[in-house]
């Protein structure tokens, strides 16, 4: 079986949710992010999606884009968020690189699967690639035994749940609001109703990212989703100099709410 | 699917051939195709067959030809310019003028597309990024003309060298958003925008400007577009009673030389000429020259040439021209230069200034300075082919919005004698570059305008 997907399964035996934390590498520096997701790890993330800067992340609103430019002008590459795969599994986390596509196609789809295989990466999120365009990496990834995980959005149709999902190995990223990453004072009921259609169509477990920032917030997608996805809330402890102290805060935070049985308001 | 099944016969214009690119999926060889998150695929999926539909509805043919007929003008003329062409090796020249057109380029031609595609799925407000500011104002002139609301990003700095553009957007009652992220010019403006049309798609419709994006604007765009193309040909025929030799256009992401290419594509006998923004010199990297010297991959949601590095970034491009400084192109260009049926070449911001001049000064008109490119890439194409060849060049925008820039480039400032001359060389740019460096730039407060 998948690794993300069996991290996933051990958190549901729990009874509870998985945690999955989001942050880039390079911000402030490669080392400083390092240890940034290894106090996430410590902090209770089961899964770290480990960030390649990109020049261009049309997806991600203002608090990741201001982490991600300074990386990018600095030169963070598909090597460097390799070494932060090594140290994310080292922790005992389960390390999935998040990349826009481009990067990884300028690095070559073959290498990156092999490289990130041979650094233990379970696989990688691809926020810009959709199946349809997915032929190269879908091939690479299966070569290797990476997961691939690909996005829904409350947008997408019945036969495009069921064609991204059939796709997707680990789990199925999805996005709960129509829009880019940051922090949000609700969740909003689209992501459940995004979760129970997704069900209807797959068995691969269903994580929820967008939005959420704290633990009552988590509580309450732990609720109906197999895992909570937080970026921007992790970014904004880097970026407001709390650091890894405020990661792992953070995580224990987060942790303690996908544990809670949740409250439905 | 369409509705041609309701309107079954009369007076229909035949939609004109298309190339047999993109296929279904907007691929034009192993280019274009959608890279974009999955929650904007309904939306590109609903314009898709919105659109299909439409470009073959009488009725939307009919109101298109009358908007473009009775509101831009066309069909634009085709001009001789015998004085110029005496520097371009003595070839004869044709211009063909969409700077005449209403709102000043051919920007507007795909604009009265799109919006009226906008009403067609009923959407109430539209989004639009722009560089030169040309895509902008023909977007909020549309806006205005049909009720819709209207919001373009523009690259802050992108703002401040066409101060002009602002404001005459904002006068058409579109809001402006200056764009602060990344290198603050058209690329970071296509990125605000996108992130804006994936939280409002239920209510919003994204006015692209150029033949790139994902599938279906490379297709849509060119088929608003190629009435340049289509009208240029007939109009050179007649007048010549045969087709031009070489047929050239400056490239941004490359919807004004995709539209006067298309019609020409067939005709193997005509050279495609597409002039890329050379800025100080391919070679010392400061360019925005993306077929030249860029290489394959992803960049707003197609794959195609673009300007990057080692680690796939995008690389800042650099062009004295706001709407050709762009490190992409449309996939339908990189298509063409990869089956070898379009030619590329870069033009310095110096080439294009000398040709921005000489135009000015032999025939009265004022080029739009992306334009000026073109101009550039036909008098060195014309010494080339020499005194038998004729050439057809789109003349994209007229210059009103440079008079700035180039006043600045001459440095004409507030001095009363006024004499760049056809000829004038790096030196005057260098001596203008210190005026300037020294100077207040006029149009810096663009932000508070109107
Ligand atoms: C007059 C004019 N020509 C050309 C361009 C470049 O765009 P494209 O390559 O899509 O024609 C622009 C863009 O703003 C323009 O204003």
């Amino acid at each position: 079986m998948s690794r993300l997907e069996e991290r996933i399964r051990a958190a549901r035996a729990e009874g509870r949710a998985a945690l999955v934390a989001y942050l880039p590498v390079g911000y402030p520096d490669v080392e400083a992010s390092i240890a940034g997701m290894v106090a996430a790890v410590e902090g209770g993330a089961d899964v770290v999606e480990i960030g390649v800067p990109y020049s261009d992340p049309g997806m991600d609103g203002p608090v990741i884009q201001q982490a991600v430019e300074p990386a990018v002008r600095a030169g963070v590459g598909i090597r460097d968020v390799l070494r932060a795969v090594e140290a994310v599994d080292a922790a005992g986390a389960v390390p999935v690189v998040m990349s826009y596509w481009n990067p990884i196609e300028r690095y070559g789809v073959e290498r990156f699967a092999a490289d990130l295989a041979a650094a233990g990466g379970a696989g990688a999120i691809t926020p810009d690639l959709i199946p349809d365009e997915a032929g190269a990496w879908l091939a690479a990834s299966e070569e290797r035994g990476l997961d691939r995980v690909f996005l829904v959005a409350p947008s997408s149709t019945d036969a495009r749940l069921r064609s991204t999902t059939a796709a997707c190995r680990g789990f199925v990223y999805a996005a709960s609001t129509m829009g880019v990453t940051g922090t949000r004072a609700t969740v909003g009921d689209a992501a459940e109703t995004l979760v129970t259609r997704t069900r209807a169509v797959t068995d691969v477990p269903v994580c929820v990212g967008l939005g959420v920032s704290n633990g009552d917030q988590a509580a309450e997608v732990a609720g109906f989703a197999d895992g909570v996805i937080v970026g921007s809330a992790y970014v904004r402890e880097m970026l407001e100099g709390r650091g890894p102290d405020g990661v792992r805060r953070l995580s224990q935070e987060l942790a303690e709410g996908v544990r809670r049985q949740a409250v439905r308001p | 699917m369409t509705s041609s099944a309701v309107h079954p016969t009369q007076e229909r214009p035949a939609p004109p051939a298309r190339p047999s690119w993109p296929d279904a999926t907007g691929h034009f060889g192993v280019f274009g195709g959608r890279f974009v998150p999955e929650a904007l695929i309904a939306a590109l999926d609903e314009l898709t067959e919105a659109y299909e539909a439409m470009r073959v509805d009488p009725a939307f043919l009919a109101e298109f030809a009358a908007l473009q007929r009775d509101y831009t003008g066309r069909p634009s003329p085709v001009t001789e310019v015998p004085r110029f062409a005496e520097h371009c090796g003595g070839a004869r020249v044709l211009l063909k003028r969409e700077d005449l057109n209403h709102t000043g380029s051919h920007k507007i031609n795909n604009v009265l597309g799109q919006a009226l595609l906008t009403k067609r799925i009923g959407k109430q407000r539209v989004i639009a990024e722009t560089g030169a500011g040309q895509h902008g104002v023909a977007t909020a002139t549309a806006a205005a003309l049909m009720g819709l609301s209207c919001t373009v990003y523009m690259g802050e700095e992108d703002t401040r060298r066409q101060a002009l553009n602002v404001a005459r957007m904002r006068l058409l009652g579109a809001e402006v958003v200056p764009v602060t992220t990344g290198s603050r010019t058209l690329k970071d403006a296509i990125n605000e925008a996108f992130r804006d049309w994936v939280t409002n798609v239920e209510t919003t419709n994204y006015v692209f400007g150029t033949v790139a994006g994902p599938h279906p604007f490379p297709a849509m765009v060119r088929d608003f577009q190629r009435v340049i193309g289509d009208e240029a040909r007939a109009q050179v025929l007649e007048r010549e009673g045969r087709l031009p030799d070489a047929v050239l256009a400056c490239v941004g992401g490359g919807s004004n030389a995709i539209g006067i290419f298309t019609a020409f594509v067939p005709d193997d006998g005509v050279r495609l000429i597409g002039l890329e923004a050379g800025g100080d010199g391919v070679d010392t990297g400061r360019h925005a020259a993306t077929i030249t010297g860029g290489a394959p991959g992803v960049l707003h949601g197609a794959r195609s040439y673009l300007l990057q590095d080692d680690n796939g970034q995008t690389v800042e491009s650099h062009s004295i021209s706001a709407g050709l400084d762009y490190p992409g192109v449309g996939p339908e260009h990189s298509h063409l230069h990869d089956i070898g049926r379009a030619e590329y070449r870069p033009v310095t911001d110096a080439e294009a200034m000398e040709a921005f001049a000489l135009l000015c000064r032999t025939e009265g008109i004022i080029p739009a300075i992306e334009s000026a490119h073109a101009l550039a890439g036909t008098m060195r194409l014309g010494r080339e082919l020499g005194p038998e060849a004729l050439l057809l060049v789109n003349l994209s925008g007229r210059g009103d919005k440079d008079v700035e820039t180039a006043s600045r480039w001459f440095g004409l400032g507030d001095r009363s004698e006024v004499d760049p001359g056809p000829g004038m060389d790096t030196d005057q740019h260098a001596t203008e570059g210190a005026v300037a460096s020294g100077d207040a730039v006029p149009g810096q407060d663009a932000g508070g305008v109107a």
